[in-house]
């Protein structure tokens, strides 16, 4: 009787859903003169930052990435407050099975990769897809290969809140001598240079750098918490 | 470079019925689902539903990635003209950037839930919410 009330309820929501979305012509451009094309133009030209998503989320919603960032570390912190229940022992983990030498091993080879593929990832972020989240993800997964693949591998709390908490401030610091230098919070206050180059767009590679090593430490203190988590 | 297969009206609109259908297979599994982990996957489609819906709003015919790369630009001088003629075959970077932040929020919410799902599990040893007593009003 529920299954069939749900059912009728998503069907009429869906219907709905869909008429409204089948007025908007696909592949089309139907925002004239809208944001878009201010973003598209002012970034190469002002910035002189090629990819212009980066420049979206670094610069002009610069502000909202650093909430963002702060929905992050707050999720990271409910978790572990959430699941802390005592100081767990070495050993004493959610992995109870020991791997095999092939995979300590292999993942022992693939770490220092995984890492120099997401430093690339988040340092080259204002010139090809990719930035601080993506490449603060692939770090963490990194760190994930070496806690799954190693029963006794062990990740320092405290290094990882230091890099987070540096990186924090660096983000935000950054955005006070914007303040004091152009009157806006997160303004670009540095050269912005060549379009194309590594060194470009002022202070959108900094911010990204601090942005990807926060993700990389809060998502690397996440996946230990969860593993570690004691029943 | 036209994409002969778009030319069928109906399959234009392929990408907004294929995330309509996820967005409502998220809310089924919220909506009727008994296991706690499963109304979570269910928030987690929900949640890939929508980006997918924003993306493909922001989608333009055959248009190319937001990014001003050196192949793209080709030793043109930039000039005003030349950005806003290379900035008409490029899809909308905004519904981009907005996912972008979507999926992190998704993924703190998802680490949340599914934290406080194994804090309920040590604490009534089921994850059925037919047998949690103090979900019930």
């Amino acid at each position: 009787m529920k299954k069939i009330l749900v059912l009728s309820l998503l069907a009429v929501f869906g219907v709905y859903l869909a008429e409204v979305l089948f007025k908007i012509d696909f592949g089309h451009q139907f925002f004239l003169n809208g944001v878009k094309d201010f973003y598209l133009t002012a970034s190469p030209d002002k910035l002189k930052v090629a990819n212009v998503v980066t420049s979206i989320v670094v610069n002009f919603r610069g502000f909202d990435t650093l909430g963002e960032v702060t929905v992050l570390f707050l999720a990271t912190t409910a978790m572990s407050s959430i699941l802390y229940k005592g100081r767990h022992k070495l050993g004493e983990r959610a992995v109870l099975f020991s791997s095999s030498r092939i995979v300590m091993t292999g993942s022992k080879l693939l770490f220092p990769a995984i890492i120099l593929l997401g430093v690339y990832v988040f340092v080259h972020g204002h010139l090809t897809p990719g930035g601080g989240f993506q490449g603060g993800v692939i770090i963490a997964t990194g760190f994930l290969l070496m806690l799954l693949s190693y029963q006794d591998y062990q990740v320092s709390h405290v290094v990882l809140s230091v890099v987070e908490s540096l990186a924090g401030i660096t983000f935000a610091s950054i955005g006070l001598i914007g303040l004091l230098n152009g009157g806006t919070f997160l303004h670009n206050f540095l050269h912005t240079g060549v379009l194309n180059n590594l060194l470009s767009g002022g202070v959108i590679p900094i911010i990204y750098i601090a942005v990807g090593f926060k993700v990389g430490a809060e998502l690397t203190g996440l996946i230990y918490t969860a593993l570690n988590e004691k029943d | 470079m036209e994409f002969k297969l778009f030319d069928l009206s109906i399959v234009e609109y392929a990408f907004f019925v294929t995330s309509v259908l996820i967005i409502l297979i998220g809310l089924y599994a919220a909506l009727v689902k008994k296991t706690l982990i499963k109304i979570v996957i269910g928030l987690s489609i929900l949640d890939a539903g929508i980006n997918l819906l924003l993306i493909s709003i922001g989608y333009l015919k055959a248009g190319t990635a937001p990014i001003f790369s050196p192949a793209l630009v080709k030793n043109m001088p930039l000039t005003l003209e030349n950005i806003k003629k290379l900035s008409e075959g490029m899809v909308d970077p905004v519904p981009q950037a907005l996912v972008l932040t979507a999926i992190v929020i998704g993924f703190g919410v998802t680490a949340v839930a599914l934290s406080l799902v194994i804090r309920l599990y040590r604490h009534h040893h089921t994850l059925n919410i037919d047998e949690i007593k103090n979900l019930k009003w």
